[in-house]
């Protein structure tokens, strides 16, 4: 018998995921970011590297953003989730770190955008927005390959209540 | 990946029990910042983990009179926040605070950090040579790219360095490991817990496989006020390190140095300290010149590969800064 043959054992995993109560049936193996894209389709969280390094799959997982990537989904049993799709208003209505981002010209491609947001709105309820030193070191697991990093701290500053460089 | 069966014990006793019967190569997952990510690479292939993470008993840091002691699950953003590290222990929380993102801060633990395996590429890419995944399958690393690899503490084997920064700080701070397994609990020096590769890359420590990390703890010195930890990367943030220091001084009312401690990460096979650095600071007045002293002792016996001699001078001036800025703070 080859490893790949070997059973693999299921467990059984409520959480909550924005909101709602979640049952699943996981293979241990998966990680909480293909259960949402592929499993739950709330595809607003996004796959980038699926290594740890990019920050485009970040989440809030029991009130503190991690990357979903490297999080087994086991690991979110009992747990609170919340994805980009639980930020904008119940209407539509922009958050008002969605609208910075917009204002600020904070995205081209916009692959990144929904992690930078989760990131973004993690570092402002941390606290750590003090400058925008403090800003671009809280945000740096979040790459962006088009480069918009200046409008993406423009856009966290704006939202954390600055309205000029500390 | 591999199929694997998980189990999720719900205090210490059981995982031990859990660990004690597992089959061989189960592995324990904690925060799974390495773990899970070596498996979905196929480099780890374990057959069962034993899940760590959510046990209370490795929770929360608490202050004695003699100690800092820091739960093996606690989360690493917990220590680069915690108000008395910040203030008592700089270079813990600014060696905490300069590794990984916030988001892996979130997720990693301390005991699974101080396990942290090593970033070499070749030991990561299953489709190279390398004595550490596959012991005796020779080192890619040796005629390969070698820029970010160790200069103290390696063999003829391999050359990896060890990734993690808090066990640097650790190092120079005399810090001991508690580790639980069937036959109890038992202490270990943060100095004996890794090990040079020698004639066997694949161990880094000295854990057995069923024993468990279930608290950290630092002996309180003067010399944590007086500390820093410096890293060098190749972009300012979120990088692994080219060089570190953690640097710990006591410097009495006369400006003398009567403590001195020195640690070194980035640039060799396990967390580093460079005793004879310490030493050539002692009893005297802190200068640029006796900073920099100190960083040439402590690189005195490196031993560069093809691409990574520029790190000795690095090593050097990163020493040399820290031990400046831990003089700072060592008279404020």
């Amino acid at each position: 018998m080859s490893t790949n043959d070997l059973p693999a054992t299921t467990v059984e995993v409520t959480c909550t995921i924005n909101g709602d109560p979640v049952r699943l049936t996981l293979d241990p193996r998966e990680s909480l970011l293909d259960v949402l894209r592929e499993r739950l389709a709330l595809t607003g969280t996004k796959k980038g590297c699926d290594q740890g390094h990019c920050g485009a799959c970040t989440v809030h997982l029991g009130g503190r953003r991690v990357v979903s990537c490297l999080t087994p989904a086991v690991q979110a049993a009992g747990q609170d989730i919340h994805t980009i799709e639980s930020v904008a208003g119940p209407d539509g209505g922009l958050h008002p770190l969605q609208q910075a981002f917009v204002d600020n010209d904070a995205l081209q491609c916009g692959y990144c955008t929904p992690g930078q947001i989760m990131s973004g709105l993690a570092c402002i309820a941390e606290g750590h927005m003090a400058d925008d030193d403090q800003i671009r070191e809280y945000l740096s697991g979040n790459v962006c390959r088009c480069g918009a990093y200046c409008g993406i701290v423009a856009a966290v500053r704006q939202v954390a209540g600055m309205t000029q460089e500390g | 990946m591999r199929p694997f069966a998980y189990a999720a014990p719900g205090s210490v006793d059981d995982a031990v029990a859990v660990l004690r019967d597992a089959v061989p190569g189960t592995k324990i997952l904690a925060g799974g910042t390495t773990l899970y990510d070596l498996m979905k690479l196929g480099v780890e292939a374990p057959p069962a983990v034993v899940d760590v993470l959510r046990l209370p008993e490795l929770a929360g840091i608490t202050v004695t009179d003699s100690e800092l002691v820091f739960g093996a699950g606690v989360r690493m953003a917990d220590v680069s926040d915690h108000p008395v590290v910040r203030a008592d222990y700089p270079a813990l929380a600014e060696s905490i605070w300069r590794a990984a993102s916030q988001q892996l801060r979130n997720m990693a633990t301390l005991g699974g950090n101080l396990l942290q395996r090593t970033r070499c590429g070749y030991f990561r890419g299953t489709d190279f040579a390398c004595n550490k995944r596959n012991p005796g399958s020779g080192c890619a690393a040796i005629e390969g790219h070698d820029r970010h690899h160790a200069l103290l503490g390696a063999s003829s084997l391999c050359s990896a360095t060890y990734a993690g920064d808090f066990a640097i700080a650790l190092r120079a701070f005399d810090a001991v490991v508690d580790v639980v397994g069937p036959r109890g609990e038992r202490p270990i020096a943060l100095a004996d817990l890794h090990v040079e590769p020698g004639e066997d890359p694949s161990r880094e420590h000295v854990l057995d496989v069923d024993e468990l990390i279930v608290r950290i703890r630092v002996p309180l010195t003067p010399a944590g006020r007086g500390s820093t930890y410096l890293k060098i990367r190749d972009r300012e943030s979120y990088a692994f390190a080219l060089a570190s220091a953690a640097v710990g001084l006591v410097i009495d009312g006369q400006g003398v140095v009567t403590e001195s401690r020195i640690a070194l990460g980035g640039v060799a096979t396990r967390p580093w300290r460079a005793v004879e650095a310490e030493q050539s600071l002692l009893g005297q007045p802190l200068t640029a010149e006796s900073a920099r002293r100190a960083g040439e002792i402590a690189f005195a016996d490196a031993r560069p590969g093809r691409t990574n001699r520029f790190r000795i001078e690095l090593g050097i001036r990163t020493v040399a800064d820290a031990v400046r800025t831990a003089g700072e703070r060592a008279v404020r």
